[in-house]
This record gives C-alpha cells, sequence and structure tokens, in this order.
C-alpha cells in the first residue's frame, strides 16, 4: 500500500533530515513510527502524501508514484486521511461543517449525502451532539476525535498519524487511543508516529524505530519489544518505558 | 482677532445657486463617500490579491507581491495622484493620453483609483500578516484533505485571515476616507474642497471647516459602528474574540 523506497531530504543545502529511509506499509497492516524528537518521524510521514516533497528516492501509494510531478496530488491526497498533533479542525466551520468541507469540494458529493456521512461518524466517534459546535467549544480529546472521524469522511484507503496524543492531557489520550484502536482492529492501513507504546503493543503489527534521520529498526512487534537489535533502540525504550 | 461669527451661515443660500451652503457641503460629503467607497474597494479586492501573492511559495508570485507594495506604499500619497493625474497622460501615446484627459469626471476616477492603489499595499501587507499568523497546520490539514490551493485560501485561510485582520482594516477604511482629501490637489470638489469654496465665498472660514471636521467625524462614526457590528456578526464561538 505504502512503499519508501530509499528516501533522503534536505532541509536547506545542509541539513539532511531523512537518509535512505526504506519501508513499507501493507494493506490492512498498522505500522508505529517512533523515535527521539528531531529524528525525522514526522517528516517522514508527511512525505508520504507529499505534504513535504523529497529529493531522492520513491513513494509508492496504492501504484502511485508520489514525487512524480504528473501524478495527481490533491486526488491522491483525498484518498489518504491524516491526522494532526495539533488536531487542525477549521475554527471557523462547525464540526459537522468540518466533516462536509472536503467531501463536498474535493470528493463532489451532495450536501445532503456529506451531511449523513458526516453524523455517522461523529456517532462512532460519540461526538453527535456535538455536531452544531465549533471546534473551540470542544475538550482537546474530542477535537481530535472529529478530526479522525474528518479523514474517515473521505473513505480513505489508508490513515497517516502524526503524534495524535501529544498535544493532550493524559486524560484524554485513552478516548483518542480507543478509536484507534477500533480502526486498526477493522483492517485499516494506518501509519502511525507516536510514543504510545502500550498502543503499539496492542495493535501495532510493526514498529519502525527511527534516529538522526534514519531508519535503525524496522521489525515485527513481538522482536522489537523483544529483543531490539540497536543499542539506540534499546536505549529509548529503556527511557520511555521506565515509569 | 476680529472674526464675525455666523452660525446662520449654513442656512443661507449659497452663491452656486444650489441651495443652501449646507447643501454644499453636503453635496461634498456625497462625493467623499462615493471616492472613499470606490476607492476601499479597489484597495480591497487589489490588496488582498497581492496579499495572498506575497504568502505563496512561488518566487514569482512573492516577487510580485513585493514590488506592487513597495511601489505603493513607498511615495507619498499626493506624488502618486499628481503621477497618474498630470504625468501619466503625457507618457502615454498622444492619442490615448488626449482621451484619458478628456475623460468626464477625471479627477474622481483618479481619485478613487489612486487612493485605492496607495492603500492596496497596506490592505496586502495586513492580509500577509493574518494569513502567516495562522498554524502552519491549516494549510497542511486542508491540503492533506485533497484541497487545492486555491480552495484552501478560498474555504479555509482566508476566512480566519480576515476575521484576524478585521479591526486593523477598520484603520485602514477610516485611513482611506481621511486620504480622499488629497484629491482636492486634482480638482475634485469633495467634502473638504466644498469647505474651502464655501470659505471663499461666504469669508466664514471657522463655519466651514468646523462643519467639515463634524461631518468626517460623523462619517466614520458611521464606519467604526458598522465594522464593530460585523466583528461581531462573524465572531467564532469560543475563538479568540470570540464571546
Amino acid at each position: 500500500m505504502i512503499e519508501i523506497n530509499h528516501v533522503n531530504k534536505w532541509y536547506g543545502p545542509t541539513f539532511q533530515v531523512l537518509k535512505d529511509c526504506t519501508t513499507s506499509v501493507a494493506k490492512g497492516e498498522v505500522v508505529v513510527v517512533c523515535g527521539p524528537s528531531g529524528s525525522g518521524k514526522s517528516t517522514l510521514i508527511k512525505c508520504v502524501n507529499a505534504l513535504e516533497p523529497i529529493q531522492g528516492g520513491d513513494i509508492v501509494l496504492d501504484g502511485v508514484k508520489v514525487n512524480d510531478p504528473k501524478t495527481d496530488l490533491p486526488k491522491l491526497r483525498s484518498r489518504v486521511g491524516m491526522v494532526f498533533q495539533h488536531f487542525e479542525l477549521f475554527p471557523h466551520l462547525r464540526i459537522i461543517d468540518n466533516l462536509r468541507l472536503a467531501q463536498e469540494k474535493v470528493l463532489g458529493r451532495k450536501s445532503e449525502d456529506a451531511t449523513a456521512k458526516g453524523m455517522k461518524l461523529l456517532e462512532r466517534v460519540g461526538l453527535k451532539e456535538h455536531a452544531k459546535k465549533f471546534p473551540a467549544e470542544l475538550s482537546g480529546g474530542q477535537q481530535q476525535r472529529v478530526a479522525i472521524a474528518r479523514a474517515l469522511a473521505m473513505d480513505p484507503i489508508a490513515m497517516l498519524f502524526d503524534e495524535p496524543t501529544s498535544a493532550l492531557d493524559p486524560e484524554m489520550i485513552s478516548e483518542v487511543l480507543d478509536v484507534m484502536v477500533d480502526l486498526a482492529r477493522e483492517g485499516m492501513t494506518m501509519m502511525v508516529v507516536t510514543h504510545e507504546m502500550g498502543f503499539a503493543n496492542k495493535v501495532a503489527d510493526r514498529v519502525i524505530f527511527m534516529d538522526r534521520g534514519e531508519i535503525v529498526e524496522d521489525a515485527k512487534k513481538a522482536d522489537f519489544f523483544g529483543t531490539p537489535r540497536s543499542d539506540r533502540a534499546q536505549k529509548f525504550l529503556s527511557k520511555i518505558l521506565q515509569h | 482677532m476680529n472674526y464675525n461669527w455666523n452660525w446662520h451661515i449654513f442656512l443661507e443660500p449659497n452663491p452656486m445657486g444650489t441651495g443652501t451652503y449646507l447643501d454644499l457641503l453636503l453635496t461634498g460629503l456625497v462625493v467623499t463617500v462615493k471616492v472613499s467607497v470606490l476607492a476601499w474597494i479597489i484597495a480591497l479586492v487589489s490588496g488582498s490579491v497581492i496579499g495572498v501573492l506575497r504568502t505563496l511559495p512561488s518566487r514569482t508570485a512573492s516577487w510580485i507581491g513585493f514590488c506592487w507594495v513597495e511601489f505603493f506604499r513607498n511615495m507619498p500619497l499626493l506624488v502618486q495622484l499628481f503621477l497618474w493625474f498630470f504625468v501619466l497622460p503625457e507618457l502615454l501615446p498622444r492619442s490615448a493620453g488626449l482621451w484619458l484627459k478628456q475623460l468626464p469626471n477625471a479627477p474622481f476616477w483618479t481619485a478613487a483609483i489612486g487612493v485605492g492603489l496607495f492603500m492596496s499595499a497596506r490592505v496586502a501587507v495586513q492580509l500577509q500578516a493574518g494569513i502567516t499568523s495562522l498554524p502552519r497546520g491549516q494549510k497542511q490539514a486542508s491540503t492533506a484533505l485533497g484541497l487545492t490551493t486555491v480552495q484552501t485560501y478560498r474555504y479555509v485561510l482566508l476566512p480566519m485571515a480576515f476575521r484576524i485582520i478585521l479591526p486593523p482594516l477598520t484603520s485602514e477604511f477610516l485611513n482611506t476616507i481621511k486620504n480622499s482629501a488629497v484629491a482636492i490637489t486634482i480638482g475634485l470638489i469633495e467634502l473638504t474642497g466644498e469647505a474651502r469654496s464655501m470659505q471663499e465665498f461666504s469669508f466664514q472660514v471657522f463655519e466651514a471647516f468646523t462643519a467639515a471636521t463634524v461631518l468626517y467625524l460623523l462619517l466614520n462614526f458611521v464606519v467604526v459602528t458598522a465594522m464593530r457590528f460585523l466583528e461581531r456578526y462573524v465572531a467564532i464561538p469560543g475563538y479568540i474574540t470570540g464571546k
């Protein structure tokens, strides 16, 4: 579904954020990407739907080459859902209108259909009664659930999560993770940048560990949590699993 | 000081035979309103386009935006009006220059366009500031949903940016009205112009300019009040200026 082949990326002429990254996510697979801050994991996931350009290598999404100038990027992006650290709901639109916007403007769905789809997804994330509210009237956890529903409204073939719980208060993390766990169990293809190792342990098929722009470790979940081969991954795990 | 105050002068007939001196001033007020509103529309439309250009990643776009803004904001308004009114017709081919000079109402159109372009540079810079003040993730979220750049600006960035810059835009609208007075130098008889002709006919200079001052104040009060209503109308519940 997602193939990342020898991807290189620089910020400016000298600073290399991604160094020869190669990995893939198969259909229905859940891959967790972790690593210290500044390791390039967010950048990598943003390259998958071309929010960030790459300077070397290839990224292929469902058979379409992302870094081909001839690719219709808006169309390709509309098929991949993305959830951001800071939710990024559109503050001037009501919750239901946040869910309708891209359905209508990108997919060309009729207003009634988009509303019906939106309400169904709001119900699924437990926020149906908030449909008429504005984003700023919701808690962080609720906003993030809306953001997931907004991405799902496009009927995506895969979902990208960029630290979806990092900006949340501890008691709100689980409500967001619950939605993500359900999604994973339904067979959604997911690439998740997160430090939630509990989530990784529960639903991930594979775990990728990144450090300084390199994919240091790319292993099955059991192998990763059992015996990570690299020192750096071991150190990282011991630090975040300490408490 | 030997000055004969005469506040009844406003009700006395003016020598133009167009009614009283008050009528004379009100005629001027109407011209001021017309030229200011037209100038403001020009400033808003062209300023918005240029403001958007200045935020695009394209080098050409930001270069055009840069040239526009620096050209119109670095020259005194008076010089710009002289340029459009006296110099431009001489620079054009003879027939075009002649056509321009013979346009009916040339001072009115020159003033509206001249003041409008002068103010557009200020609108552009403010809109640029409004757009760049939005979280970067807003554009990314919109792009990730598959919206094109035009759609992203139209449905996501501009609605928020304009809300943010509404208070300074009110000041710019007021500046446009006040700047329209410069147009007397190219022969437009607006409010200040009529006050001057009242002074010349009646020698009641203080009354004439007191009345003009009051009319400017009233006009600006109307604008301020209308803009405050607009601010309240577009306020977003739970967000910054919202209630």
